[in-house]
């Protein structure tokens, strides 16, 4: 077998492994937390009647063991069930929700990377001068403003005083490609300055610390124009700790925009998530859980492997 | 100057002038803004509802766990969806009640037994006619022995129900001259057959009829053309429901004029947010109200002096003021005000008074050891804050008052109702019988101060069943007097309903039961 399919194949078992792992551990937690289902679902409505009927009907009087098995049992399958709290199917609801926050990390990522990357470039060829500085100002301004602060700051700009975006992202089903885009816009836009400080530094980095190798100082004496010496000797040299920092943000993108979904009231995995974790809902937080962590895995599968590709020496191993 | 003023609104009302130039004139005649505005909103009420248009409103209070089956509903968003759809017997008014779907009502001499007379020739939006039955059934859901319904606690009152033709007839143990307004309560939505087919199909009465539905996201519906009321309100073509939990994004939406409405406007840039052009803030007195709520039957909170020493020690108008930035009203240490029926405003109002907070704090004996009041920020909104003033205020009398800083996430179910000392809030209810039997009688479910005397328990009981308004009032005084006196309810304040609605929305009126015209803006309102 060839080294590199036996890499992913040890990998994916691993994923899977740590998979159950992470969905014990979640299980475990939830049960920690105080209250159940039928409570948070009651609220100040709760009496002692009500509340056995309800956990009776959710099924929260059986053992905890019981209630994972039954879960695992059911992911194996391919039966993701019913959320406990509105009995809507838990597949569906989550196809819904994660095809939006694919839509957006999708879009966010299209135009965060190259540009992230480019302008990581583009400091390096002006090294220390005007633009270099100015890349670099601007990009860590705004990741240092946090995320909420951002959005509220381009609402007020582009929705409330100008009006050329609205202020929640709304994609109903059914809307056309290029609506959902101008919908999605300020999302989008928030995101990308989120991301791009850190992918833009680490370009500049990786690139800088390969320009000091001999052989791009031969580069150089052969008379390459500094572009062209980054472009053809420095970033395929580099390309490993940048995928390496493009794939967290990737995951950050997916996982963690909780933040900016509750400001643009947009309909992704992350309010599900929330929404579940404080009614209490343990098959939608475990489910949730589990494929956030799957991509984690994914995506860190899929740097490892750019870096050995990129990397002669680790692909052909004597 | 006015009559000028008049014909130039009546001109904008049937499209000969433009509302930018009706507001130059009446500038030009020396008119502000604002009274322009009105006389403008006047002549559009006189001349009659718009039809037509779609109605959006942003709304905050909904998650992605709600479900269309009113037995499961607690929060804003899914009780705002489900009066578009369905529609109770009856409906609380400022005035009183609405007939929706019963058309009438009667009770028998005692209050024991009461007929609601269904309205004859009202369909369901399936097709299906509404009967007696419908409604037996669906009270029957919220009642019997495996309900799962938010309704359950008042339904416990009710020892039979039956139909005769097309009367719902029910009968209680103890009569009780409130019993309509216990009808009202927003879980009782008439479904076909109960809703015990398919509790979730959002199938009722409503004007108009549920299309999509995204839980935690929007919900939009179209016109039921078919209802009882067409003609009279429903003007909207489609309604459109949209969560939008988070208050900046809430107010955004409605400047930038992606909806026409919002509930939940932060009473801190409410007065920033009325100086917008084209966005109008309204205000409803009601009757929710936020309390410190102490178990009287624990140490050191069962001594009734120091109960009035923290009462007293309360700075009730600066935690109007600071809290509620003026959007509300003091309160007086009982859970009802002037917004409910038979209120007696001859109860003398607790004022802040340190020295008779020492006084009462030193015949407490109190050992003065720190008194822990819990609170959250999910307590109600300002809660950490309104504790801070508290504390303060009561270090000056010498109160050793303590604050402990819980978290949001299972405040209700490990904090309220459970420990002996903390920051809470309640919705209010249409009536003072429901009110008191919610929370105050021995026997409560939600008795959150454990308050428990015989004598409090038998006046709700002879008031409940006395149909001369006088002695009512009479009795509600003494009950309102007793907990002011010697309860573990201590209420700073009362806080008003605070709507955003853009200056297009027209017939505007004010329910105090709720937000949003207790969630009937879409049902009344029209776009000029």
């Amino acid at each position: 077998m060839h080294p590199i399919l036996k890499l992913v194949a040890q990998r994916l078992a691993l994923g899977i492994l740590l998979l159950f792992a992470a969905s014990a551990l979640i299980f475990g937690l939830t049960e920690i937390l105080p209250g159940d289902a039928a409570q948070a679902q009651l609220g100040q409505t709760a009496t002692p009647e009500n509340l056995a009927n309800l956990r009776e009907e959710m099924g929260l009087n059986r053992p905890a063991l019981t209630r994972y098995t039954e879960w695992v049992g059911g992911m194996m399958t391919g039966d993701m069930g019913n959320a406990l709290s509105n009995k809507l199917p838990i597949g569906e609801q989550i196809g819904k929700r994660m095809s939006a926050t694919l839509f957006l990390a999708f879009w966010a990522a299209l135009i965060s990377v190259p540009f992230a990357i480019l302008l990581g470039l583009l400091a390096v060829r002006y090294l220390n001068r005007w633009p270099d500085k100015l890349i670099s100002g601007v990009t860590l301004a705004s990741i240092s403003l946090p995320e909420f602060m951002l959005a509220y700051i381009l609402i007020f700009i582009f929705s409330v005083t100008l009006g050329w975006a609205p202020s929640f992202a709304n994609i109903p089903p059914g809307m056309p490609l290029l609506e959902k885009l101008h919908s999605i816009s300020l999302p989008i836009a928030v995101l990308t300055m989120v991301v791009l400080a850190h992918m833009m530094r680490m370009t500049r980095a990786a690139i800088l610390n390969v320009m000091q190798s001999a052989y791009i100082e031969t580069a150089e004496l052969k008379g390459l124009s500094t572009f062209e010496v980054i472009r053809k000797h420095a970033f395929p040299n580099a390309i490993a700790p940048i995928v390496n920092v493009v794939m967290i943000n990737l995951a950050y993108l997916v996982v963690g925009v909780v933040v900016v979904e509750a400001v643009f009231a947009y309909p992704g995995m992350g309010q599900y998530l929330v929404d579940a974790v404080v009614k209490r809902d343990v098959p939608v937080v475990l489910t949730s859980g589990v494929i956030f962590s799957a991509i984690y895995i994914i995506l860190n599968m899929v740097a490892d492997i750019v870096s050995i590709l990129s990397n002669p020496r680790l692909r052909h191993p004597k | 100057m006015s009559n000028k003023l008049k014909l130039l609104s009546t001109k904008v009302n049937n499209g000969t002038m433009t509302r930018r130039e009706f507001m130059g004139k009446a500038a030009a005649l020396g008119v502000t803004a604002a009274v322009a505005s009105t006389m403008l909103a006047d002549a559009a009420y006189a001349a009659g509802a718009v039809k037509g248009g779609t109605f959006k409103l942003g709304v905050g209070g909904g998650e992605s766990t709600n479900s269309q089956d009113p037995a499961t509903w607690a929060s804003d968003a899914p009780l705002a969806g489900g009066y578009i759809w369905g529609e109770t017997l009856v409906y609380p008014t400022a005035a009183g009640l609405d007939a929706k779907v019963a058309e009438s009502w009667e009770g028998s001499a005692d209050a024991k037994t009461w007929r609601f007379k269904v309205r004859q020739g009202i369909t369901f939006s399936n097709g299906a006619a509404v009967t007696a039955d419908d409604v037996l059934a669906t009270m029957k859901r919220h009642s019997n022995d495996d309900s799962k319904s938010g309704a359950l606690g008042i339904m416990k009152s009710i020892e039979s129900m039956r139909t005769d033709g097309d009367v719902f007839e029910l009968t209680l143990a103890i009569g009780n001259a409130d019993l309509p307004y216990l009808m009202a309560d927003y879980h009782l939505i008439i479904q076909p057959n109960g809703g015990f087919d398919d509790p979730t199909a959002a199938i009722g009465t409503g004007l108009y009829t549920l299309e999509t539905d995204e839980p935690g996201v929007r919900m939009t519906f179209k016109k039921n053309p078919n209802h009882w009321a067409a003609d009279e309100m429903g003007h909207y073509d489609d309604v459109e429901l949209i969560i939008l939990n988070d208050a900046t994004a809430r107010t955004a939406a409605l400047q930038s004029g992606q909806v026409d409405s919002i509930n939940r406007v932060e009473p801190k840039i409410a007065k920033l947010l009325g100086r917008a052009p084209n966005i109008e803030v309204k205000t409803t007195s009601g009757r929710g109200h936020y309390v410190f709520i102490a178990h009287v039957d624990t140490a050191p909170f069962d001594n009734n002096e120091l109960r009035l020493a923290l009462k007293h020690a309360m700075n009730r108008q600066e935690m109007v003021d600071k809290i509620l930035q003026g959007f509300g009203s003091v309160g007086n240490d009982m859970p009802i005000n002037e917004s409910y029926p038979l209120f007696d405003k001859a109860i003398p109002q607790r004022t802040f008074d340190l020295e008779k907070a020492a006084m009462h704090y030193k015949a407490s004996g109190h050992d003065g050891s720190p008194i822990i009041l819990r609170t959250a920020d999910g307590a109600f909104p300002g809660a950490v804050d309104a504790a801070a003033l508290f504390q303060q205020s009561c270090q000056a009398a010498g109160i050793p008052l303590e604050i402990k800083r819980e978290p949001n996430d299972g405040y209700w179910s490990e904090v309220w109702n459970v420990q002996p000392y903390c920051a809470s809030y309640w919705g209010g209810r249409p009536v003072q019988d429901q009110m008191y039997s919610t929370a105050y009688l021995s026997t409560a479910d939600w008795n959150d101060t454990r308050w428990k005397r015989p004598e409090f328990d038998a006046m709700l009981l002879e008031a409940r069943a006395e149909l001369d308004e006088g002695k009512r009032k009479e009795i509600y005084s003494k009950m309102g007097r007793m907990l002011n006196e010697e309860g573990g309810v201590m209420v700073p304040m009362f806080n008003d309903f605070v709507d955003g609605v853009s200056s297009e929305i027209q017939g505007w009126e004010t329910n105090p039961s709720g937000p949003q015209m207790y969630w009937h803006s879409f049902a009344k309102t029209w776009k000029a």
